[in-house]
């Protein structure tokens, strides 16, 4: 009998059986449960476009084997927008031009919406770029990348008025 | 990749009794996996540890220490109050390593036992002597050269680790289980320097599992004047070139005792204990700082053509003196162990 782990992926409880161990999240995704809006880049933990939620928790997929998640919760790009509704980050990176060829975006997004959930960075441009420096963007959009987090941090958390005083 | 068994124990004891040669723990993976993948580990067997009960608290114990579970996880280490409040250099450190992404799996023992990251090590075709003894060291072919401290002809290769040189600074001790039992190990002593066996790289032994880090209570005495410099090819997401975590305990403008450890320098977090002595007693100034840098430093020796990492390596030590002079910022800087930026030495000069 070959292994299996319960998944609760985008919303829905799935049973997967696992008949390789070295199997990771990404690959997963990407080549056994017809999900490629999680990228490939380098696949060793340098470049952030595999970047997905576990149990909340931003990660890089490719290096978490998929066996060790037996009852996480995960959540890719595709399922961020679940009932059809851009999530706030989706629509803060089209408002400010994030993108070029977009390979690195679904990256990029999930990146931002766990940095955003760890509040860390608040909407400190600096800081921004330091808290998303995991997720590398080779036709460089991060000015707008920055932009589009700074936005959608202000859209989702109701900023401190004090600090207008 | 190999392929390999692999298990999931649901206690230490059952972890410690499914160890055998040819298996390895897994962490959090981020480097294990990598590794796996490259071919430069090929375990039999994975033993998947972050099931293990008990492993993930941080607490304070009765005499003042903090204790760390060795499965905490490196991001949420960083952000504990307890360690911003008694050690802030060591949270410093982990922030300024990786990614955000990576420290929200990399476990504290994986950052422990976090291998080289000498690209002839991870390079299962080329000759490492760290990998595999007895094959030569390519790296030290091609000339360029890593360590500056410690090496040997049989291995320059550094160790990599943020955490441990703040951790080295400030005597904390790696707890231990093992089929012989429970033992610690101060971190200062954990890894070893090659030698003429570099494939011995820490002091555990196999089959033995890190429990735990415990920072003594006389951290806190520190946490005043602390910070970790970390210098790098590029500002973040970058392994450091030279890094220095510098601790004073300032007493009536003087300094009490001064705690120093350089990273990036040799295969072990580099304690300058020499440096420290030279410190202590005396009223920081930065000519004071440049002789403890040129201390910490006199046995520097170039392993290829790195000569440029002894004076980048003791202006990095200087600086950090200065730093932890000017004092722990009141919030973490928005670019953690930066040189760039508005550091609160920057603030001081202004
Ligand atoms: C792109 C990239 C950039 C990085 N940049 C930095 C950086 O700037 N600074 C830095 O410090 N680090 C950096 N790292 C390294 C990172 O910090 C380590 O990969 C991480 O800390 C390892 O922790 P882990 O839990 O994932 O370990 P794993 O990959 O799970 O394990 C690593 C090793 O530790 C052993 N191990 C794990 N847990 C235990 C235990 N409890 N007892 C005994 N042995 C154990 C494993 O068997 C394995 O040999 C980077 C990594 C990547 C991929
Ligand atoms: S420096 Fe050490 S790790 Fe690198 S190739 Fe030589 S022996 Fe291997
Ligand atoms: S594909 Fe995972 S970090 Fe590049
Ligand atoms: S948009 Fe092309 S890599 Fe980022």
């Amino acid at each position: 009998m070959s292994p299996s782990i319960s998944l609760t992926l985008n919303g829905e409880a799935r049973d997967i059986a696992l008949d390789d161990p070295r199997v990771t999240l990404l690959d997963l995704l990407r080549e056994r449960l017809a999900l490629p809006g999680t990228k490939k880049g380098c696949d060793r933990g340098q470049c952030g476009a595999c970047t997905v939620l576990v149990n909340g928790r931003r990660v890089n997929s490719c290096l978490t084997l998929a066996l060790t998640l037996d009852g996480a919760e995960i959540t890719t790009i595709e399922g961020l927008a679940a009932d059809g509704t851009l999530h706030p980050v989706q629509e803060a990176f089209i408002e400010n031009d994030a993108f070029q060829c977009g390979y690195c975006t679904p990256g990029q997004i999930m990146s931002a919406v766990g940095l955003i959930a760890e509040g860390r960075a608040g909407d400190d441009p600096e800081r921004i770029r330091e808290g998303m420096s995991g997720n590398i963007c080779r036709c460089v959009a991060y000015h707008g990348i920055t932009l589009a987090v700074q936005d959608a941090t202000r859209s989702m958390t109701p900023l401190k008025k004090e600090d207008a005083a | 990749m190999k392929r390999f068994d692999f298990i999931q124990p649901a206690t230490i004891e059952d972890a410690l009794a499914a160890w055998e040669p040819g298996a390895v723990w897994l962490g959090g993976g981020t480097n294990i996996v990598d590794l796996m993948k490259t071919g430069a580990m090929q375990p039999d067997k994975v033993i998947d540890i972050t099931r293990l009960p008990g492993l993930s608290e941080i607490e304070t114990l009765p005499d003042g220490a903090i204790r760390i579970g060795s499965l905490v996880r490196n991001s949420d280490l960083a952000d504990h109050p307890q360690i911003a409040r008694h050690a802030p250099m060591v949270a410093e450190a982990l922030l300024a390593g990786a990614s955000g992404q990576l420290r929200n799996a990399a476990t504290v023992g994986g950052n422990l036992m976090q291998r080289t990251r000498c690209a002839y090590f991870q390079d299962p075709t080329a000759a490492c002597n760290r990998r595999a003894p007895g094959t030569g060291c390519d790296a030290a072919q091609a000339g360029d050269g890593m360590a500056i401290l410690g090496w040997s002809e049989a291995c320059i290769a550094t160790n990599p680790s943020d955490f441990c040189v703040p951790l080295a600074a400030l005597d904390a001790v790696v707890e231990v289980q093992g089929p012989e039992g429970a033992r610690e190990i101060p971190v200062a002593a954990f890894h070893l320097l090659p030698g003429d066996t570099p494939d011995r790289e820490t002091d555990l032994a196999p089959g033995e599992l890190i429990i735990g880090v415990r920072l003594p209570a006389e951290a806190t005495g520190f946490a005043a004047n602390a910070r970790y410099l970390k210098v790098r090819d590029r500002t973040s997401y970058a392994f450091a070139m030279t890094s220095a975590a510098a601790a004073l305990r300032l007493e009536d403008g003087r300094i009490a005792e001064a705690r120093l450890a350089l990273g990036a320098v040799a295969a072990k977090p580099w304690r300058a204990t020499e440096a420290e002595a030279l410190l202590a007693g005396q009223a920081p100034d930065d000519a004071l700082f440049d002789r403890a840098a040129e201390a910490a430093l006199a046995g520097a020796a170039p392993s290829g053509g790195n000569a440029w990492k002894i004076d980048l390596a003791r202006r990095t030590t200087a600086r950090s003196l200065r730093m932890a002079a000017a004092g722990t910022p009141a919030e973490m800087p928005a670019l953690p162990a930066s040189p760039f930026g508005h550091s609160a030495e920057d603030h001081a000069h202004a």
